[in-house]
């Protein structure tokens, strides 16, 4: 398979915007909830973790309670190991609470096929029965292939399947912004 | 970035990061063991099958972990009590095994080079458990993961390894693993035990115990494996304990924070006392632990994005 490579087309988000919509986010999350209590967040690795850390932060900032935050590693729930062409590396789960009978919100950079949230529902409930479980995601770009939608969405961004979104965030890419890269021609 | 090989042989054929991968990999694979529901879906729908011809508890049940927690079927193919001799007659039987097809044939055999035999006639993964003197890969690299765990590193430490070295394959995969990972290892046992010309691996040999032990994170102890020993390599077991023995008494020499591993089975008594071996330096269990973790780490490696390819 020959390597595809993407140039910048344009810029979605900036830091400021990814603040704004983290901070909307948060006081969604806390008004569906009905506060703070009994509620965890749970990343899907790599940036979901982050964005995860920044939303309890802003949890803790509005509710006053310390929101537990735990990483999801969904490699060994994909429905595509067998077709990728190489193993994905596992970089582990980490939850060390209980997540049942908890209002667990599954947090994600950018929500696509839907495949990776299907993967983490599997992953999770392996892991006990929450009472309920909700997706926060920092971008919605469509073209699901599952019946799986977004409770908390940063931005909705429309995008051509061609195109790719990449979220940058300080924690891994040194910077705060979202593109929408296309590919070379 | 994964495994790009078919099977896992040796650890001498390895490079330092396959190595570095497999171990990280099974860091990430202990997490399942604490759950309550130990089972992922990474290897639904392929067939393990553990081929063991030799006696084995511990290698064959965490095999079978292994694969269970990964989803994977297990099947035990337990070895005829005749000794099935290298060549035709494990071609044979592998044929045989073939025809069920696999996607991975774990061997145990007592015939050094059965792993590799194996691998070269068979389509699907091999992987090696113990191949007569050869090599037992997957015991090396428990014993790297245990030791990176307790330490946070490899890079500079120094490990003893005391006793039978001439029939150990554990011994032979690990002194190519440590080194590998830049670990400086020095061997003890009696003179007749010790293969001549050992040095060329990179280790130093140490005539007494009390030297070997002096100054190392790590003191590995092996089995005196009396199945292998075809002539009388020790006068007698009582003399052998009392000079390559580890008692508490031999400890005294080493360091305060030293790491005292066995990859059993455990002869108490003979090359290690039971206080040492259920004391407080000892990480004999949690090497058994790691096992797992490890050989689902390779089982996911090998097989784990494979599963489209003939």
């Amino acid at each position: 398979m020959a390597a595809v490579t993407f140039r910048e087309k344009a810029q979605v988000l900036d830091e400021p915007g990814i603040d704004r919509a983290l901070t909307r986010i948060a006081h969604e999350i806390v008004e569906h909830a009905g506060g703070t209590d009994g509620l965890v967040l749970v990343g899907i690795r790599t940036r979901g973790v982050s964005l995860a850390r920044r939303i309890a932060a802003r949890l803790q900032a509005i509710g006053g309670h310390t929101v537990p935050v735990g990483a999801l590693d969904i490699t060994l729930y994909r429905d595509d190991l067998a077709l990728k062409g190489d193993t994905p590396v596992l970089r582990g789960t980490d939850i060390p609470f209980p997540v049942s009978e908890k209002t667990l919100v599954l947090v994600d950079d950018v929500l696509y096929t839907g495949r990776t949230i299907r993967a983490a529902l599997d992953a999770i409930i392996d892991l006990g029965r929450p009472r309920m479980i909700q997706l926060a995601v920092l971008v919605d770009r469509g073209h699901r292939e599952l019946p799986i939608r977004a409770d908390y969405v940063g931005k909705n961004l429309p995008t051509a399947r061609r195109e790719a979104v990449q979220v940058m965030l300080r924690e891994h890419d040194g910077q705060d912004r979202v593109v929408i890269q296309e590919p070379e021609a | 970035m994964g495994l790009t090989r078919k099977d896992l042989l040796d650890i001498r054929s390895l490079e330092a990061g396959e190595i570095r991968t497999i171990l990280d990999t099974a860091a990430s694979m202990k997490e399942i063991a604490s759950r309550e529901i130990k089972k992922v879906p990474a290897l639904r729908g392929k067939t393990v099958v553990n081929m063991f011809m030799e006696p084995s508890t511990r290698t064959r049940t965490s095999f079978e972990i292994a694969g269970k927690w990964l989803s994977a079927d297990v099947i035990n193919v337990s070895g005829s009590s005749s000794s099935v001799v290298k060549g035709e007659t494990l071609v044979d039987t592998a044929r045989n095994i073939e025809a069920m097809s696999p996607n991975c044939v774990v061997i145990r055999h007592a015939a050094s080079g059965a792993a590799h035999l194996l691998a070269r006639t068979l389509r699907c993964s091999v992987v090696n458990a113990g191949d007569g003197m050869h090599e037992h890969p997957t015991q090396a690299l428990l014993d790297l993961l245990t030791i990176r765990e307790k330490r946070g590193h490899l890079e500079g430490l120094s490990v003893a390894i005391v006793g039978d070295i001439a029939h150990s394959r554990v011994a032979r995969s690990n002194i190519a693993g440590m080194r590998k990972m830049g670990m400086s290892v020095t061997v003890a046992g009696p003179p007749t035990l010790i293969p001549p010309g050992v040095e060329e691996l990179g280790v130093k040999v140490a005539r007494r115990l009390e030297d070997a032990l002096r100054d190392v994170d790590v003191i590995m102890m092996l089995r005196l494996q009396q199945e292998r020993m075809t002539a009388n390599y020790i006068p007698s077991l009582r003399e052998y304990s009392r000079l390559y023995g580890l008692s508490l008494e031999k400890l005294r020499g080493a360091r305060d924070d030293v790491m005292i591993m066995h990859p059993g089975p455990v002869n108490r008594g003979i090359e290690i006392s039971p206080e040492v071996a259920d004391g407080p330096y000892s990480v004999i269990l949690e090497q058994v632990a790691n096992g797992v973790a490890v050989r689902m780490a390779i089982l996911y490696l090998l097989l784990g994005a494979k599963g489209a390819e003939a």
